[in-house]
């Protein structure tokens, strides 16, 4: 039940000292209004690159092909090699743990200069020799039309799937580009797809600013013979991709006389290693934030105990009229305990509140300005969960108990008749 | 109603042992009006904190209202000195945040009585005493006469079957001394046990009984004919 006459004690007490109770309070709000503020932060930081490759196939791996790193039967350090498509049946047929393999060529844009025409209008954009199976690993938006198919494949069709910023720089707002036909690096390609990335992730240059045509096509009109520049893997479900990238690796080093042991010559990202380590590093940013708010938390916590002492000290002959006077001893620790944990509450709820509040702040003005096209956002929606609001609001009410228990104790053991001398 | 046999008391500071009371008896009986008087060191504040259940003894007995007052935990000590004992401080002691009424009801506030309730009979109490118009007024706005007459009313507000009342005239003039003791007779006068300690001979000649303390015993007890002597010798003075 609501007792007033104790609340009017309480701010009694604490509004005795303002100034004192105000800084004491701030210790234990700025302590708080931290934890939700670098708790958000690393939330946002973590939404923002999670939501970034959210769609990618992070069960993937990638590899090229680089300059060798070791002699190897009879073949200098340093050669040049490349992967080709017979590799890519080989591999099919030898690893049976692997679900999706595409390989990918990569045009040049034509030394810098403009590649692509239509009409009067000419653009620079990365050229790149896709597999259907490509965006199953790397998802794609089609917005017009469709992406390569099988028959485009099988037929080396002179055809291309542009990127959305393609798009809107050769073709008129709201003008169909299918059916349409772009000259690249002097060859004419029917349009029959348009399309915007949904990962973040970018291979070999934006994919909103490339053009895609059908591998087989690219590896002929451009004399590529049956080279295979990049190759995109993906494991099983419940296979590792390490295991699938060793025997890969294993495959196309014996293939093409390349040194086991050598590391340098086949260069590759495994995107499961990649995710396991951010994955590794935001628990650590989680661990390190709590670390730093609840020690921030606790020195705030410190300080209200130390001038509950001071108040205790200050209110001795008072607490000895009242124990005279038939207050018990768990009156005075009731007592004692509800200054130190109102004082704590109010001072770290508004903690919380502020700190929720510049968070909201914060959001509202990453969303009121949407990222542009293809420019990564590695900031978003940073919140706190209500798990995170009740714990903090548990610890606060924890903490002060737990600075008003020492004052108690030192009330207690005030004897009235020690405390009606004290003059 | 108080009974108290061969008490002893010292306080051990360091490793020093000052003896206070040694083997004091003394017999209190229930509506008496009784001051206790001593030099300093005597012992008498000590004997008031034991009788008013807020200090412990060494050795001894101590009845009060044949309850014997022996190893009592802080709470069982809290619970008997709000049910059976009314102080009065030559300091007054009242809260300095709370106004007259609510410093009047305090013990019955660790009496779980309602807000309303205890405010009400505060103010009952403070119409008994002549000051119920500063009843809202804090500490600080009253003069010694009425914080005294407050702290008057607050060791009355419980019933209390005595009351201790320590130097209750030290720090007021002689004429508000005077409607003090006034009153403490009229509150004797009703059947409580009024105890005083006090160093005044005109305030201990107002009472009914004189027990004179001397080296941590009862020295001198005057009451009857004797206490009418020695009201004429204080009187002469």
């Amino acid at each position: 039940m609501f007792d007033l006459d104790r609340w009017n004690e309480i701010y009694y007490a604490l509004a005795k000292n303002k100034v004192r109770s105000l800084l004491t309070a701030f210790g234990v709000f700025w302590g708080i209004f931290m934890l939700i503020v670098m708790a958000g932060a690393s939330n946002g930081l973590k939404n923002g690159i999670v939501e970034g490759v959210a769609k990618f196939a992070t069960n993937s791996c990638f590899m090229w092909s680089q300059q060798t790193g070791e002699p190897y039967k009879g073949f200098k350090r340093g050669r040049q090699w490349n992967m080709d498509s017979d590799d890519l049946n080989y591999i099919l047929r030898n690893v049976p743990e692997l679900e999706y393999i595409s390989p990918k060529n990569f045009g040049s844009r034509m030394n810098g200069g403009p590649n692509t025409i239509r009409g009067l209008k000419t653009g620079a954009y990365n050229v790149k020799g896709d597999y259907p199976e490509y965006v199953k690993i790397d998802p794609y938006t089609i917005i017009h039309g469709r992406w390569i198919n099988g028959m485009d494949i099988r037929d080396k069709r002179k055809v291309c799937v542009i990127g959305e910023k393609v798009y809107e720089q050769l073709f008129n707002p709201k003008e169909n580009p299918l059916g349409e036909y772009l000259k690249i690096s002097g060859v004419y390609y029917q349009v029959i797809g348009v399309i915007k990335p949904e990962t973040q992730i970018n291979i070999n240059g934006r994919a909103e600013e490339s053009i895609f045509l059908p591998f087989t096509t690219m590896q002929q009109t451009y004399n590529m013979g049956n080279m295979v520049h990049f190759l995109a893997i993906t494991a099983k479900k419940g296979v590792p991709v390490s295991v699938v990238e060793d025997k890969v690796k294993a495959i196309i080093k014996s293939r093409h006389s390349i040194a086991p042991t050598d590391e340098q010559a086949l260069g590759s990202v495994n995107i499961e290693k990649q995710f396991q380590q951010i994955s590794g590093l935001f628990i650590a940013i989680g661990v390190l934030t709590w670390i730093v708010g609840i020690g921030t938390l606790m020195a705030g916590v410190i300080g209200v105990s130390n001038i509950m002492l001071v108040i205790v000290k200050e209110r001795t002959k008072e607490i000895g009229v009242q124990r005279a006077l038939g207050a018990s001893p768990r009156t005075i620790i009731t007592q004692i305990m509800l200054e130190s944990v109102a004082l704590t509450t109010v001072a770290g709820y508004t903690g919380l509140t502020l700190g929720v509040g510049l968070l909201e702040l914060v959001n509202k003005i990453i969303e009121s300005q949407p990222a542009a096209p293809g420019k990564e956002v590695f900031f978003q929606h940073p919140e706190v969960s209500i798990t995170v609001a009740v714990v903090s609001l548990t610890i606060l009410v924890l903490a002060g108990l737990f600075a008003g228990s020492i004052p108690a104790k030192r009330a207690l053991m005030i004897k009235p008749i020690e405390a009606l001398r004290e003059e | 109603m108080i009974s108290i046999q061969n008490l002893h008391k010292s306080y051990v500071t360091g490793n020093n042992s000052l003896h206070v009371l040694k083997g004091l008896n003394l017999e209190i009986e229930e509506g008496e009006f009784v001051s206790i008087m001593g030099s300093s060191g005597s012992g008498k504040s000590t004997l008031l904190n034991i009788l008013g259940v807020l200090d412990d003894y060494d050795q001894g007995n101590y009845y009060l209202n044949g309850k014997k007052i022996w190893g009592l935990n802080e709470t069982q000590a809290a619970i008997t000195r709000n049910a059976m004992i009314g102080f009065i401080f030559q300091s007054f002691n009242l809260i300095s945040f709370k106004n007259a009424m609510e410093n009047v009801a305090l013990p019955l506030y660790y009496q779980k009585v309602n807000r309303k309730k205890r405010n009400l009979i505060a103010l009952e109490y403070l119409d008994r005493l002549g000051i119920r118009d500063w009843a809202h007024h804090l500490p600080s706005e009253l003069s010694g006469g009425q914080k005294q007459r407050v702290a008057i009313a607050r060791a009355l507000i419980s019933h209390p079957k005595i009351i201790l009342a320590d130097e209750p005239t030290g720090a007021l003039d002689s004429q508000t001394s005077l409607e003090v003791m006034e009153i403490l007779k009229e509150v004797n006068d009703q059947g409580i046990t009024v105890i005083i300690v006090t160093h005044e001979h005109d305030i201990a000649a107002l009472t009914k009984k004189i027990i004179r303390l001397r080296d941590g015993i009862i020295g001198e007890v005057i009451t009857n004919g004797d206490l009418q002597k020695y009201r004429d010798k204080v009187k002469h003075e």
